[in-house]
């Protein structure tokens, strides 16, 4: 491989270059990382169920019981990561703590709190939706494409 | 006579001397492999100040007060500070700027910077245009991760390729004359893309800048590998060094024996720093707290530090860029 | 003491297929967590989500599908009692509780805390 052909969109050399850089590559622990995920993950889940139950017990309604469960997870995500312990949870769990409501929580409050040295509008307010804003962008959105196509149905 | 030697080196005539060097760091850098070997070690990430970005240039600022402080010069006999940093608008080093109240000039290369002002620097004092100058670089891991990637608390897992930009801020005092480490020879780099997209895999992706670099020093000086004790590149951590040595053996050369990176030497295995440390003060901090007395005392005698800079932003990443990146070379030898 | 095991593996197995999305393929949380709130959604509309709801409980409920599945479930409902405007007033009402209270304990997490990098 010739180092001096090594320039920009030089595709032989790049091609060569990341056949090398795979075999040098660190591999993420797969094995490690999806057992961190399941348990993490089904752990929150089994909080979540503890909750619910608990609000059913108050002979709330399922959805009723639903929705406080949420808040609650919310809540319970929001917290530990203004107490500045859900990044590290996250570090070692990856999905398992991403992918609950709880991990929903953590990128509101995250870049939130981050940004609150740029002030309250343009830093707090506007960062809060960073990661959620999509997140609520897409779900609308595909909700009302669904919910079209289930009205023209029924 | 031209001292301009081969396609992109240079050999000075009056070889600039290295007077002095400090380098002050965060806690996790005090922590890590050079802890003792920092004129200071914060004991937060935020030294007092009341934002990461207002610590970054309070670091710079008590880097380059120390670094002055111990040639006996006074701040006012400095004629050039040459500086920069990571930050959008090289914020964290102009506003270091103000208080010290020297001619400026602000100089951005990724985390090759400090090689970068080394060089510049070393030309203005070799060309007769000043008799002290200032090098000197920062960076920190909290002010950069929010600035290229996402804010600090977000639970997202780091690959293992990852690395950890290193807090903290290496200053230099270039002078004319006086004994001390000199710098003999400099090679300037050309942006070098391999095409690589993953800002996790900032290593991996300059290793070709400075394998091109190294490479091109040998070739326009005329030295081997082996001239040098050691030679050391920025923050390329242990893929990116590994990929160095492997892209320097196709060329038919050797330097797995004499050859290290700094990114390697900051943090230990057990900090979680995955594939090692990145950002100007990666060497900075290599080159101010350990290489400089190294090579002071003469347990070193002739090394070629090569900084190594991506010079992506986030805005080329979002727009699904590949990552440019650079390499300069600097020769320090006593 | 099944409703909690049940809520453990399926959540489990949700967040395992998480893991992979990151492991395997470059895509940031960001994507991750927007991906799969529209996969729940598909997956609620075409009557799949529901009965993992069923059997997981909050294992289905709290990961982030069940987010995108109470947006189209509800909205469906919606639909069912006021007809057209469901498919633009039905999302919301369902998931008012659960933006409400991250928007508010969001702002109010981030006046009271300080990042500690």
């Amino acid at each position: 491989m010739s180092l001096n052909d090594s320039g920009y969109k030089n595709q032989q050399f790049n091609q060569r270059y990341q056949k090398m850089y795979e075999q040098v590559k660190p591999k993420p622990p797969l094995v490690q990382n999806l057992v961190g995920a399941f348990v993490v993950g089904g752990l929150i889940c089994t909080v979540g169920q503890v909750f619910q139950n608990y609000f059913l017990a108050m002979n709330l309604s399922v959805k009723s019981a639903s929705a406080m469960t949420t808040a609650v997870m919310i809540f319970l995500g929001a917290l530990f990561t203004g107490l500045g312990v859900y990044d590290e949870l996250g570090r070692r769990a990856g999905a398992g703590s991403t992918v609950p409501i709880t991990g929903f929580a953590n990128s509101i409050v995250a870049p939130a709190m981050e940004f609150k040295r740029e002030g309250y509008v343009l830093g707090v307010g506007a960062k809060l939706f960073v990661i959620a804003g999509p997140v609520i962008v897409y779900g609308l959105l595909t909700s009302v494409v669904t919910g079209f196509i289930y009205w023209l149905i029924h | 006579m031209n001292k301009k030697r081969g396609q992109q080196s240079i050999i000075f005539k009056v070889p600039p001397t290295l007077s002095a060097a400090a380098a002050i760091a965060g806690p996790k850098e005090g922590e890590g492999l050079l802890g003792n070997y920092f004129d200071k070690v914060m004991e937060d990430n935020l030294g007092g100040q009341d934002s990461w970005e207002k610590c970054e240039s309070y670091m710079m600022e008590v880097a380059i007060t120390a670094a002055v402080k111990k040639t006996g010069l006074l701040m006012m006999d400095i004629d050039f500070i040459l500086a920069g940093d990571l930050l959008n608008q090289l914020i964290a080093t102009n506003f270091a700027m103000r208080s010290l109240e020297r001619p400026f000039l602000g100089l951005y290369g990724a985390c090759s910077t400090m090689a970068e002002s080394m060089i510049i620097g070393a030309m203005m004092l070799d060309g007769g245009f000043a008799t002290n100058i200032v090098a000197a670089v920062s960076s920190h891991h909290d002010a950069a991760e929010r600035q290229y990637r996402f804010p600090t608390e977000l639970g997202a897992q780091r690959p293992l390729g990852a690395q950890w930009t290193v807090t903290a801020s290496g200053a230099v005092v270039m002078t004319q004359g006086n004994n001390g480490p000199k710098v003999t020879a400099a090679t300037i780099g050309k942006i070098v893309d391999p095409g690589m997209k993953d800002t996790n895999a900032m290593g991996p992706a300059m290793a070709p800048a400075a394998a091109n670099t190294m490479w091109q020093h040998f070739q326009d000086t005329g030295r081997s590998p082996d001239y040098y004790d050691m030679i050391y590149t920025g923050d390329l951590g242990s893929v990116g060094k590994e990929l160095v040595i492997r892209l320097i053996k196709d060329k038919g050369s050797d330097v797995s024996s004499n050859y290290e990176d700094c990114g390697c030497m900051i943090y230990r295995e057990s900090q979680d720093a995955h594939a090692g440390a990145s950002g100007c003060a990666s060497s900075a901090a290599a080159l101010c707290a350990y290489l400089y007395p190294q090579l002071a005392a003469g347990y070193l005698k002739k090394i070629l530090f090569i900084g190594t800079g991506s010079l992506h932003s986030p805005t080329s990443y979002q727009q699904k860029e590949s990552i440019p990146c650079v390499a300069h070379a600097v020769a320090i030898e006593i | 003491m099944q409703a909690y095991i049940m809520a453990f593996l399926v959540g489990g197995l949700i967040c395992v297929v998480g893991q992979l999305l990151m492991d395997l393929t470059s895509l940031t949380p960001a994507h991750i967590l927007v991906l799969f709130v529209v996969l729940g959604g598909i997956l609620s509309a075409v009557g799949l989500y529901q009965p993992l709801v069923d059997i997981g409980g909050a294992g289905a409920t709290v990961p982030l599908p069940g987010f995108g599945h109470t947006l189209v479930s509800s909205t469906f409902e919606e639909i069912n009692n006021s007809g057209f405007l469901g498919i633009f007033s039905g999302a919301l009402k369902g998931a008012a509780v659960g933006i409400t209270v991250a928007v508010v304990f969001g702002f109010t997490m981030a006046v009271l805390f300080n990042p500690k990098g």
